[in-house]
């Protein structure tokens, strides 16, 4: 039998149901394994084994998962990987922890990000290096690159992540798992602390794409506490997994996005193989066309900063978080707090969004980023009309080496592919379609239309089949 | 040369709702600081606000009472600024496309010539919490960030400090009487800043605007708009520019001070909020909403005067308090306009006198209006004396009960039987043959004493209006 580490959702719970173990030794399995991994990986900023044991033994059907380090449960500390929030504990459960924990699961352990989502390396913690399980000299992605590393080094069952342009994708991508970003809506966002509000959404990373229905059905549906989540019913998503099938199936391939240049050609080559063994599977491909994705990345960097700049006001240091010793009034209160609190890509995107909404920028800006946000939401929907979902890659490189990329704007470029489907609040998901010649995961990603997870897993699922 | 003022006010009303804007916490003065507060009112990372449709409705139903036209489609933006009295640093609040647009409302001046203000827009947002400063510290509590606060900003139609307060008074009484706010300006419920320029009497360009903050009474705004206008004059008196500013008043010093310049004013950088969807508002809600709306206190005043032929004046006390009013034309059901009248009278004299003097409102008495319209009603018939009435109205107000049954249980009906009348008043005058010799030596007064034994012989059921003739009668024909 395999150890209990590398189990994932589905059979973690079988075993527990069969009484082969109990959660308590699934627990203990994973303190071991974090004793044993941690110290290399740095996927965990802190792991509260006593908490997840008494938790296990109260609920001995229970099955752990990882927590990013943004989203709030009781009692524990929620730094998003900033000095600013060093030494807040969390006073509420986030919605999809209480959500997790009315469904059987155990919030154990609070993994690395890119301080307050802002990057794609995981280098942009302000706490701690992650490294990726797959090549520890590589990054795991990012913002979520805890929660992937945890998962592809057997430190977790599963993880929560979040994504707001590509955060749960590319880090997927990147250690080999499968990360799935909900439709904008179909997860509450109430107590997961905002990076772009317009954009933010709560997924799982897993295992298999079985395990991502499993979580997704624990975390889904309409939240009193957020006025953003629509009361759209929630389908039984193990449906999906059963009816897992490309037969018939219409996938659009947007030319936009084959177009990119400087993707990298092993990249390419996995794609390939990906659209080649879905077509094998039984699917129709198209070309189809999204003509404004041109303006995506730029549209997003000025939508996500803007919202930021406004988001991370109130870390402020005078309710709680930390605050400047060398304060001597309200205002050198907030700005040394600020300046000693948060990195420079923070601050960066605290300056742009600043910036872009000032008096008489505005319109220029925002209001007519706004306008193009729209016209790649009609893009979308117009080709969802055609097809049920779109294959894509998901990020141009598989994952690069720590401190290889120095510059913010090459490494903005990881997002091209799942920025335009963030702006546009539709459903997506990363699924491991492969490996380079050194043994580098890729993925590719699928896109469905809002609110059809449905078909996100059941083309996931029968992609995975397909693939081997 | 002669100059006017243009004025217009921006109004912040604290709602009468339960919750506050944006969470459930609950809106209660006079307790410990920092009590009624969640993560969301704190602003805690991760906390998101949800619409509170009660604040909403009392929005529009304001707005309607005004006349403005109602948004089908309101949205929400925020407005960023750091003060440690606003928990996200970000005000929610409505720049662009607020809940109410449009209308205005009708003042009396003192002439008693009458004028329309009209009105920019009504939006909806969040309050601040409140700062308290101690020697060497300052604290802040959140019991009061995130009350709802409507803002009615009006056109600069106003012209002068009187004006403005005749707006003022308007506007509490209409909100007050539809129960969308308490307007208490000792609790902070209805807060005011001020917009005032001057401009040469006849030019149609308007003159440089000074903003006035922190006035916490009718009285104070009077005073500083009166002050600010005269110190403008003096400007221009002296060549010295005025420029566009925001200024503090002083109620001590009655002066109006310098707080920021133009230069130094706040770049808000409003964007739409995107934790709130947009309010859609169905016509058959706005419809609901409307159904729930008093009449008016100007309108329900010339109503009263119709309907019931009762004094301006009268309808004017009645329909101050809508509780009062109310109870008057429920007690008026069924009455002619004179007994109706009487019924006025009674209300405005001793019922008024009453609650006065127990410190109990309308509601909070035994007396109830079908009683009091019992009462009139056996008067106005004759069916008791003018003393019996006044001897059971304090009884009804104090205990309740039917005055009916009452004056029939106790026997209290008014004696109107001529024959026995003047069985009464024989007797009265052979029993007292002093007073008869008085009246008879010219004491003209003595009919009164006359007046008085009938009363005591009939037990004072005897009416004395009817009693006094009669008694005149018999001693003239002596």
């Amino acid at each position: 039998m395999s150890e209990l580490y590398e189990l994932g959702v589905c059979a973690a719970r079988a075993g527990l149901e069969k009484g082969e173990f109990s959660s308590e030794d699934l627990v203990k399995a994973l303190i071991a394994r974090h004793a044993e991994k941690n110290g290399e990986i740095g996927a965990y900023l802190t792991f509260d084994a006593e908490g997840a044991l008494a938790a296990a033994r109260a609920n001995p059907k229970a099955v752990p998962v990882a927590i990013k380090d943004l989203i709030n449960v009781k009692g524990q500390p929620c730094t998003c990987a900033s000095k600013i929030l060093r030494g807040y504990v969390s006073p509420y459960d986030a919605t999809v922890v209480a959500n997790l924990k009315k469904n059987g699961f155990i919030c154990a352990g609070r993994v690395n990000m890119d301080e307050f989502a802002m990057g794609s390396s995981t280098e942009n913690s302000a706490l701690g290096v992650t490294r990726n399980p797959r090549d520890p000299s590589r990054v795991p992605g990012g913002s979520s690159g805890g929660s992937a590393a945890a998962v592809a080094a057997d430190m977790a069952i599963a993880a929560l992540g979040t994504d707001t342009g590509g955060s749960i994708r590319q880090p997927a991508s990147f250690c080999g798992i499968v990360g799935l970003k909900p439709s904008y809506g179909r997860v509450s966002r109430y107590g997961v602390t905002a990076f772009a509000s317009s954009l933010d959404q709560v997924g799982p990373m897993t295992k298999s794409v079985e395990d991502a229905a499993v979580l997704l059905q624990a975390l889904a549906g309409h939240d009193e506490m957020d006025g953003t989540t629509p009361k759209e019913p929630v389908p039984d998503y193990s449906e999906a997994v059963r009816a897992a099938s490309l037969k018939g199936v219409k996938i659009g391939l947007p030319k936009e996005y084959y177009a990119v240049a400087g993707v990298d050609s092993e990249v390419k080559r996995v794609t390939d193989e990906a659209i080649a063994a879905c077509a094998a599977a039984g699917a129709e491909m198209v070309e189809v066309s999204l003509p404004h994705t041109e303006y995506a990345m730029a549209v997003y960097y000025i939508v996500a900063p803007a919202e930021a700049s406004a988001n991370l006001a109130r870390f402020d240091g005078v309710r709680y978080g930390h605050r400047s010793a060398r304060s001597d009034d309200v205002f050198n209160l907030y700005a040394r707090s600020r300046a000693e609190g948060f990195g420079p890509e923070v601050k960066r995107r605290i300056i742009m969004g600043t910036y872009v909404l000032s008096s008489g920028y505005y319109d220029a800006y925002y209001g007519r980023a706004s306008k193009v946000r729209t016209l790649i939401r009609r893009d979308f929907e117009a080709v969802f009309g055609k097809v049920d979902a779109l294959l894509t890659p998901v990020a141009p490189t598989p994952a690069f080496k720590l401190g290889e990329v120095q510059d913010p704007l090459t490494m903005y470029l990881n997002d091209l592919f799942t920025i335009p489907g963030s702006l546009a609040g539709n459903c997506s998901m990363s699924v491991p379609a492969g490996q380079t010649a050194a043994g580098l995961p890729v993925g590719v990603q699928f896109i469905c239309d809002a609110f059809r997870e449905d078909k996100l897993i059941k083309i996931g699922r029968a992609f995975e089949e397909a693939r081997g | 040369m002669e100059f006017e003022n243009t004025i217009g006010l921006e109004t912040h009303v604290q709602l009468k709702t339960k919750t506050k804007m944006f969470c459930s916490c609950l809106l209660k003065t006079g307790c410990e600081p920092n009590v009624n507060v969640c993560p969301v009112c704190l602003g805690y990372p991760g906390a998101l606000p949800v619409m509170n449709k009660e604040a909403v409705k009392l929005t529009v139903m304001s707005g309607l009472m005004l006349g403005c036209e109602v948004n089908r489609h309101a949205t929400f933006d925020r407005k960023n600024y750091f003060y440690p009295d606003m928990a996200k640093d970000y005000q929610i609040s409505e720049n662009g496309n607020p809940l109410c647009i449009g209308g205005g409302i009708t003042i009396t001046r003192s002439d008693g010539s009458r004028k329309r203000i009209r009105i920019n827009h009504i939006h909806l947002e969040e309050d601040a919490a409140k700062i308290n400063h101690y020697a060497t510290t300052s604290g802040v509590d959140f019991n009061r960030g995130g009350t709802p606060l409507m803002e009615i900003v009006s056109e600069p139609d106003i012209s002068s400090a009187d004006e403005a307060i005749a707006y003022l008074t308007a506007l509490k009484e209409m909100l007050v009487y539809a129960g969308v706010s308490e307007c208490n300006l000792e609790e902070g419920n209805m807060r005011s800043d001020v917009n005032i320029s001057i401009r040469p009497a006849g030019e149609t360009k308007l003159g440089t605007k000074v903003e006035i903050k922190n006035m916490n009474t009718f009285k104070g705004i009077h005073a500083a708009l009166v002050h600010e206008a005269r110190r403008q004059r003096e400007c221009m008196a002296h060549s010295i520019p005025i420029v566009q500013e925001t200024r503090r008043w002083d109620g001590e010093s009655m002066e109006t001070a310098p707080m920021r310049s133009k230069e130094n004013a706040h770049d808000y950088r409003y964007f739409p909020e995107p934790d709130l969807v947009p309010v859609a508002l169905s016509e058959e809600q706005i419809a609901e909403w409307k159904a729930l709306l008093p009449e008016q206190p100007e309108a329900r005043r010339a109503r009263m005067v119709e309907e019931y032929g009762i004094a301006e004046y009268d309808a004017g006390v009645l329909s101050q308090e809508k509780a009062n009013a109310d109870f008057f034309e429920a007690a008026a059901k069924g009455l002619d306009k004179k007994t109706a009248k009487l019924l006025c009278n009674l209300f405005m004299g001793d019922v008024m006198a009453l609650m006065n003097a127990s410190g109990k409102a309308i509601g909070e008495c035994a007396l109830t209006p079908v009683a009091l319209n019992g009462l009139v009603s056996l008067s106005a018939k004759g069916a008791i004396n003018g003393p019996t009435l006044k001897e059971l109205l304090p009884e009804l107000f104090e205990r309740g009960g039917d005055p009916a049954a009452i004056v029939k249980e106790r026997g209290l009906g008014a004696v109107s039987d001529a024959g026995a009348l003047e069985a009464f008043v024989d007797q009265a005058i052979a029993a007292n043959p002093g007073p008869v010799a008085d009246f008879k030596a010219g004491k003209k007064a003595a009919a009164g004493f006359f007046v008085g034994q009938v009363m005591k012989l009939s037990k004072g059921k005897a009416d004395p209006k009817i009693v006094a003739p009669l008694v005149a009668k018999k001693l003239a024909a002596l």
